[in-house]
């Protein structure tokens, strides 16, 4: 990692004002969360496109439906844990059902508040927003794919649910070559022995995975599902028949998040080998998230043995 | 102001409507429907500016039915205003149909989708703050039954109206004093209502929501502070205009049998004739 190196949340930031300085209708609403969403500058330079609801998630996602229905283009910001829990009626129902063109961006996902206990955990926000109709979920891996997706966010007619890591994240992309469009998954390391499938912030390690398999002589498949759902069919069932074996990786619950979703698209259309790398259904471990990852064998060493042990079966 | 008289003779009419959609379809909310109809009949054919022809109109009033159980008193009103066909009724609670059991925005004058209790002041507050936001003079009304107001959501949304001084922002209560399970006192006390949206910092108005003067007398009023939002207490029967119905919980979701809607139809029959 570059030293002075941003957390995605606040590349978001940063790019989601320069965006809004031009276009009035983007609206940035928080739920007491400006400073975790590091929205500071925001709110200070754009004060008239900024609502602050107080500690109150269910009332942001409420009050953001009714600007969507207004024809604002209003990004609703907070803890994951928060926003893809407390608020979970709104979002079904104001966001989804009515369909209307709400962001929610969800900070601190996963174990990104590794220290502070499951309240603070969002490794189930996957799995309960695959579910609701209407809903667009992506998680980026970088600031470089943050600023693409934070651009395509803006033109993007409909709901999505974005979620992204606390801390700073080693880049993924170079700054100037950042493929992105919603739904597209991205290709990382061409290979044909094993296929390791990653989003948000377990891609990094799923590359470094792939680079350490190489040493080896396997040649690993890594791809960046930034978007879960709609998720690309045609790159996973592609890797499914190229390799035949898939190897998943995520932040989040091994149950219906992004392992699930790739499995049922495979069991059901060219069944092969898989594995569903992420966390067990427990109460997750408590620690920094460095030491989170490495207790569940999410790192990039951890990732390639996993594919090594498959292999050899 | 309106001709009172044309706005009772709509409150009957839409009360024979709401009474033949729920014994045509075997379901329904016919208490609370009843309840708000005199509600929705002022507001839409004397208080909201809207146009049928036009139904996303930039400058229309903005009406969200947050208790969404009560929506055949809006098909009813909405397709008698010509929002959709008067045919369509048929179709009410139908395979597939758009006139489901509680409203969505898919039918032409529904601005979104409700039907979970809780949720219609916190949309009504992003609509009325993009007016402010905007510079329109539209007004946003959002319909909550009484027994909704238990939900944490509502006062979440009731601060922030006053926070951002949205004197365009105007919540009304449907006051008939029952909700499923009971009495609304018995079940989870309401009261002092009036004091609570006052604590709230809003402005409230109390009156009979069955009197079109009194209705039409408070709409018009407002904003009667500039800078908060307004509530008016409706204080309003559960089955308002059948009389067998009224004050009775058990009507809450009931289906009147063939003998009880040839009364009932005979009843609200007799009444168009008075007005």
């Amino acid at each position: 990692m570059k030293n002075g190196q941003i957390p995605c949340r606040k590349a978001f930031t940063e790019k989601l004002l320069e965006l809004a300085r031009h276009d009035r209708d983007i609206i940035a609403l928080t739920s007491d969360a400006r400073g975790s969403v590091t929205l500071e500058q925001f709110a200070k330079e754009l004060p008239g496109q900024f609502v602050e609801v107080g500690i109150a998630e269910q009332n942001s996602v409420g009050i953001g439906a009714g600007l969507a229905a207004c024809g604002k283009k209003p990004f609703v910001c907070g803890p994951a844990c928060f926003l893809s829990a407390r608020s979970l009626e709104q979002v079904k129902v104001d966001v989804a059902y009515s369909n209307l063109n709400v962001k929610l961006i969800a900070v601190s996902g996963g174990v990104s508040y590794g220290p502070l206990g499951s309240t603070h955990h969002a490794v189930h926000d996957l799995a309960v927003m695959r579910a609701i109709p209407n809903m667009t979920i992506v998680l980026p891996c970088d600031v470089h794919q943050t600023r693409k997706l934070t651009e395509a966010l803006v033109d993007f007619e409909g709901p999505v649910y974005v979620r992204m890591g606390r801390g700073p994240v080693p880049d993924v992309y170079p700054e100037n070559d950042v493929p992105f469009a919603i739904g597209k998954a991205n290709v990382l390391l061409d290979g044909k022995d094993v296929a390791i499938i990653a989003a948000g912030e377990t891609v990094r390690p799923a590359l470094d995975a792939g680079l350490i398999l190489q040493q080896h002589g396997i040649k690993a498949r890594v791809i960046d599902m930034h978007t879960i759902k709609p998720l690309d069919r045609e790159a996973v069932l592609r890797a499914a028949c190229d390799t035949g074996s898939l190897i998943t990786v995520e932040e989040h619950s091994v149950h219906g998040g992004l392992g699930a979703a790739v499995a049922e698209l495979v069991t059901q259309n060219y069944p092969v080998r898989m594995r569903i790398l992420g966390i067990p259904d427990e109460p997750a471990v408590t620690g920094e998230p460095a030491e989170v990852f490495k207790y569940y064998q999410l790192t990039g060493e951890d990732i390639a043995a996993a594919a090594v042990a498959m292999l050899d079966v | 102001m309106a001709d009172l008289k044309m706005l009772a003779q709509k409150a009957v009419q839409t009360r024979i409507a709401i009474l033949k959609l729920i014994y045509q379809a075997k379901g329904g909310h016919i208490g609370g429907a009843l309840s708000c109809t005199d509600i929705l009949v002022s507001l839409y054919y004397s208080v909201m500016r809207i146009d049928p022809e036009n139904p996303g109109w930039a400058d229309r009033d903005r009406f969200i039915l947050s208790k969404g159980h009560s929506v055949e008193a809006l098909y009813a009103i909405l397709a008698d205003l010509g929002f959709f066909s008067q045919s369509e009724l048929e179709s009410y609670r139908g395979f597939h149909s758009r006139l489901l059991g509680h409203p969505t925005n898919k039918v032409p004058g529904i601005e979104v989708n409700t039907g979970a209790l809780g949720h219609g002041l916190s949309v009504g507050v992003g609509m009325a703050l993009s007016g402010k936001m905007d510079g329109r003079d539209y007004k946003v009304y959002v319909l909550m039954g009484d027994g909704e107001l238990a939900e944490g959501s509502v006062w979440e949304a009731a601060m922030a109206g006053s926070h951002y001084k949205l004197d365009n922002l105007i919540g009304i209560v449907d006051r008939n004093r029952l909700q499923i399970g009971g009495c609304t006192e018995d079940v989870m006390a309401l009261e002092d209502l009036k004091a609570k949206w006052q604590a709230f910092g809003w402005e409230v108005l109390e009156g009979d929501g069955h009197d079109f003067a009194s209705l039409l007398g408070m709409l018009g009023r407002i904003p009667v502070v500039p800078g908060k939002p307004h509530v008016i207490i409706a204080n309003t029967i559960k089955g308002k205009g059948i009389s067998f119905m009224e004050n009775q919980a058990g009507w809450h979701h009931r289906v009147p049998n063939a003998h009880e809607y040839a009364e009932a139809l005979r009843e609200l029959e007799l009444k168009m004739g008075a007005v």
